[in-house]
């Protein structure tokens, strides 16, 4: 499993792409929204919180068509799905090392970004807590989407279709988390509920990504 | 005993020449009686009924967008279901229900939304608010939208029907979570419930019985539809199996 | 015969012609398909029957 994992990891890092692309994009759209919306600092540090969860969350959406194509192709996969270990098991690795690649980086990054947007001091600590706290349910449920396309060509805006609407409530509690940390207001319900999504999406999901899998290999 | 041959005879519907038999001479009736509840559901509501002391004329768009809301949730409701049948039991006629209806829920839930839009214009003074109940359906919409694109994207007919079951599992788990999740976001313009069991909640008798018959019209309408589409989803298989066949031969 | 439908004509026609249309359109559509697979299925099996 620890195997897989730093392969998952080696290929990702190695083969460029997927690791920079997600945090470019991130700090493009981060740049794009005050050339949309105007300068003024007021608005900017307003929307900053939803913004830089849209951003993370678009980033993220990037690079999921990656996470089974190469073992696809390669038939890789295959393998995976006759070795010893569950395929239940392969699914939540391929999410983690997804999520270490992309979502990790993003969380780290999503402060930095905060500067640009002029996001109110006490907002920087809620904002990386709701991010790191939202992020991983973002990854396990685009492996679900990613496990859905696998054998499709052209598969990848199809992708986004399936899978964007998954996001919506985790968007929703992960936008407030940061806005209500932003604003210095109490935040423990849409931080619970936050949690709660992440915990029931990597408890259960990777369950129904491997059903998925099996029915596409076979 | 009783019970299980009902059940049995229940799932004898499953075979594809029966579903067909019996569908095709149901039909006829339930395009009619569709048409008849509708016409005379729709006419009763548009010139017979008073208009509300507070919204006006506007009340009489109820008749369109209660039914069509009800059919939008219960359409997929009935994917559900069916794509549970197609995975426990593996009868073709549920997969290809479930397909056949996602359209039609699709165009239900697009009625919801133009009605509500309209209807809301005037009476709030926006044609669109972020309000839970519209955002949800628009959720919903998407929901749509996916699930049909899937089936679509996929070729081999086994695999398609299986994926977009388990889509379809997930996406109602997530449609319920979307549902709570922006009713927390935002607390809406919306009224509650017309149609709650509560009766001091409802909507006063003169608009209810030509409601009741709209709703009638509309939930017939639906169950004539994915009876004749899936018949066409059917044939559209057979097709593709005598295709198969007939390459197979030559 | 028409009813008086007040400063609200305009909303309560265009949401019934609205509605009314995406209806008609989605039953045009099925009873379209419907139509065109059948004659599809029932030529084939001609073909199948003759050609043994």
């Amino acid at each position: 499993m620890i195997a897989l994992l730093l392969r998952d990891l080696r290929l990702a890092v190695r083969a460029g792409g997927g690791f920079g692309l997600g945090l470019a994009f991130f700090l493009i759209v981060t740049v794009l929204v005050p050339f949309g919306v105007g300068p003024e600092t007021a608005l900017l540090s307003s929307i900053a919180p939803g913004v830089l969860w849209l951003g993370a969350l678009l980033a993220c959406l990037l690079s999921l068509d990656r996470i089974f194509a190469l073992d696809w192709e390669d038939g890789t996969l295959d393998l995976l799905a006759t070795a010893p270990l569950p395929l239940e098991a392969v699914v939540s690795v391929k999410a983690l090392a997804h999520w270490l690649t992309t979502g990790l980086p993003l969380v780290l990054v999503a402060p930095l970004l905060g500067v640009l947007l002029n996001l109110a001091p006490q907002g920087y600590l809620w904002l990386l807590v709701s991010l790191a706290l939202g992020t991983p349910a973002l990854s396990v449920l685009g492996t679900f989407g990613a496990a859905l396309t696998v054998g499709l060509k052209r598969g990848g805006l199809l992708l986004s279709l399936l899978v964007l609407p998954l996001y919506v409530p985790s968007l929703i509690f992960g936008a407030e988390v940061a806005r209500r940390g932003a604003l210095g207001m109490e935040l423990t319900t849409p931080l619970l509920l936050l949690a709660g999504i992440s915990a029931g999406v990597i408890a259960l999901l990777p369950f129904a990504s491997a059903a998925v899998l099996r029915v596409n290999l076979r | 005993m009783a019970a299980s041959e009902k059940l049995n005879s229940l799932w004898s519907y499953a075979n594809p020449r029966k579903f067909l038999a019996v569908t095709e001479r149901m039909l006829p009736g339930l395009w009619a009686l569709s048409g008849a509840c509708l016409i005379v559901g729709l006419i009763w509501g548009f010139f017979l009924t008073p208009d509300d002391y507070r919204q006006g004329s506007t009340v009489k768009i109820i008749y369109l967008h209660v039914p069509s809301a009800l059919m939008a949730i219960n359409g997929w409701l009935m994917m559900l279901v069916m794509s549970l049948i197609w995975l426990i039991r593996r009868h073709h006629v549920s997969a290809l229900a479930a397909r056949a209806a996602a359209p039609i829920g699709a165009t239900m839930t697009v009625i919801a939304l133009v009605t509500g839009a309209i209807w809301g214009q005037p009476m709030w003074g926006t044609w669109w608010a972020w309000d839970p109940r519209l955002t949800s359906f628009l959720i919903l919409f998407l929901f749509y939208l996916g699930y049909m694109a899937l089936w679509s994207a996929i070729e081999e007919p086994d695999t398609a029907a299986d994926l977009t079951s388990v889509l379809c599992l997930v996406g109602s788990v997530f449609a319920l979570l979307s549902r709570y999740a922006v009713n927390f976001w935002n607390q809406g313009l919306h009224q509650g419930a017309s149609l709650s069991l509560d009766k001091k909640e409802n909507v006063a008798d003169v608009f209810y019985i030509p409601l009741l018959v709209c709703i009638a019209g509309f939930v017939l309408l639906f169950i004539a539809l994915v009876f004749y589409r899936t018949g066409t989803e059917i044939r559209a298989r057979r097709i593709r199996a005598l295709e198969a066949r007939e390459r197979a031969g030559a | 015969m028409m009813p008086d439908l007040g400063k609200y004509a305009d909303t309560v026609l265009s949401a019934y012609g609205a509605s009314i249309l995406l209806l008609i359109g989605l039953v045009a559509i099925s009873l379209w398909r419907g139509r065109r697979v059948r004659a599809e299925m029932d030529a084939l099996e001609k073909r199948m029957r003759r050609d043994g």
